[in-house]
């Protein structure tokens, strides 16, 4: 069955000339009532930021729906529109990256034996990472810290047996100025870690 | 197709995981993997909706202009014209339409258009090296472009680059994202380059490299080569067969 697949390489250092878009970070426009703003570096296994990085993001719409073929459930009858579901951001010189869209909704799955076969995945966004040096893609994915009693339940934050490990999938919510932990507009910051102390929970997809 | 949600009713296709098909993410020959690569485990990701469905890119994003690189700029690039075609396919053999495909590549001389980038070769007035284009519904894709140039790195000492184009792939699924490089047929560089060289079975290797196609090949114009690029299968299964490789 993979018979013929065309291997990966890594993106390389000069991807910069194509892959990012203007729009790229905004899943939805910045004015989107609603949206939420994710920031996070990029480190490397020394510590040290990566800023020739590429943060790519998937997820579900806020009803827990993806206007794709293969959602047996159809597409949100919300219909959000300018929802677009894929963020795209390099990282900057600070190893930066930010995305700013809506939050999902939990998604249904079907895992387990007898009576607990339905369980629900917990908010979350898939995040591809790629780099010089990364000859493949790195998948990692994002949860949110005020969902923390779906968190507990999600199977695949389930499946990381160490919590500390565990706590890496999950973001954290800081105030978009820290001089002034009481104002407005929080952001979630997402920090991944390719290597070393709190390396990032990467899958195998 | 009319599919409920409820247990045993939650059809999803699956994909195939490839195995000895992509490089290692450690990769000694490669200095770069050295910090960037995990150490632990990757941990297996049973698919389900999020990762088999994906960005369907492209409607309104492009224009014919964006496949042909030798346009857009007072004049043409230096350099040997080329076509490039080939199709998007899965392991399956099925191609896929209507997806998004991104192209980067050096000019003639091996020179990126890019502010990092310090190999003392010439820049093109007149090439910027960038591309994008929609397959159609038999998964075809085509761009006009001219043949990069091989380029110095500091990977190791007198280390150069084989002539490449980079990919980038959608697919129809999250499971499907492809970035690769397309090589050229003959090029003396390829056994000796670090990258190409990290996929550890030869005959996967070829499959970064494109073919001469006379057929493709216009006359007093330009060259052809033709390159396919084949991306994960999907395999209609029931959702609960996925769980079974789990552990």
């Amino acid at each position: 069955m993979t018979e013929g697949i065309t291997p990966s390489q890594t993106v390389g250092p000069f991807f910069a000339m194509r892959l990012p878009w203007p729009d790229g970070p905004f899943v939805v426009p910045e004015d989107t009532p609603g949206a939420i703003t994710i920031v996070g570096r990029l480190y490397d296994g020394a510590g040290n930021i990566v800023p020739d990085g590429l943060v790519e993001t998937w997820q579900a719409d806020p009803d827990g729906r993806f206007a794709h073929p293969d959602d047996p459930r159809g597409p949100s009858a919300a219909g959000y529109q300018s929802f677009r579901g894929f963020g795209r951001c390099p990282t900057a010189p600070d190893g930066s990256y930010r995305i700013v869209t809506l939050q999902p909704g939990p998604l249904p799955a079907l895992d387990g034996q007898g009576a607990d076969r339905e369980v629900t995945e917990a908010p979350h966004l898939d995040v591809s990472v790629f780099a010089r040096g990364l000859l493949d893609r790195l998948v990692t994915r994002m949860y949110f810290p005020g969902e923390t009693a779906a968190n507990d339940a999600d199977p695949v934050l389930r499946s990381v047996e160490d919590p500390r490990r565990r706590q890496t999938l999950i973001a954290r919510a800081e105030p978009a100025d820290p001089g002034d932990p009481d104002g407005p507009g929080a952001v979630l910051r997402f920090d991944i870690r390719l290597q070393g102390d709190g390396e990032t929970v990467f899958f195998d997809v | 197709m009319t599919v409920d949600v409820s247990p045993g009713g939650l059809a999803l296709p699956s994909y195939g995981r490839p195995r000895g098909v992509h490089p290692p993410l450690d990769f000694t020959g490669y200095r770069s993997t050295a910090l960037r690569h995990p150490k632990q485990p990757l941990v297996l990701l049973p698919q389900r909706l999020t990762e088999v469905t994906g960005p369907l890119l492209g409607e309104g994003l492009i224009t014919p202009a964006d496949t042909d690189l030798t346009s857009g700029h007072p004049g043409e690039p230096q350099g040997q014209r080329i076509i490039l075609a080939g199709r998007v396919l899965d392991s399956d053999g099925r191609p896929i339409p209507d997806t998004l495909v991104e192209i980067w590549q050096t000019n003639a001389a091996g020179r990126y258009r890019h502010s990092r980038e310090h190999h003392p070769a010439p820049l093109d007035p007149n090439f910027t090296g960038v591309g994008r284009a929609i397959t159609d519904a038999g998964g075809n894709y085509r761009f006009i472009t001219i043949a990069p140039g091989a380029y110095p790195w500091g990977n190791h000492h007198n280390a150069w680059r084989p002539a490449h184009i980079h990919f980038s792939l959608f697919g129809r699924a999250f499971t499907q994202r492809l970035v690769t490089q397309m090589y050229f047929p003959g090029d003396p560089l390829q056994p000796i380059d670090p990258i190409f060289n990290s996929v550890p079975d030869p005959r996967a290797r070829e499959r970064m490299v494109a073919r001469f196609d006379i057929d493709l090949t216009q006359p007093e114009w330009a060259l052809g080569y033709r390159w396919d690029i084949v991306l994960r299968g999907q395999h209609a299964t029931v959702f609960e067969t996925e769980v079974d490789d789990h552990d």
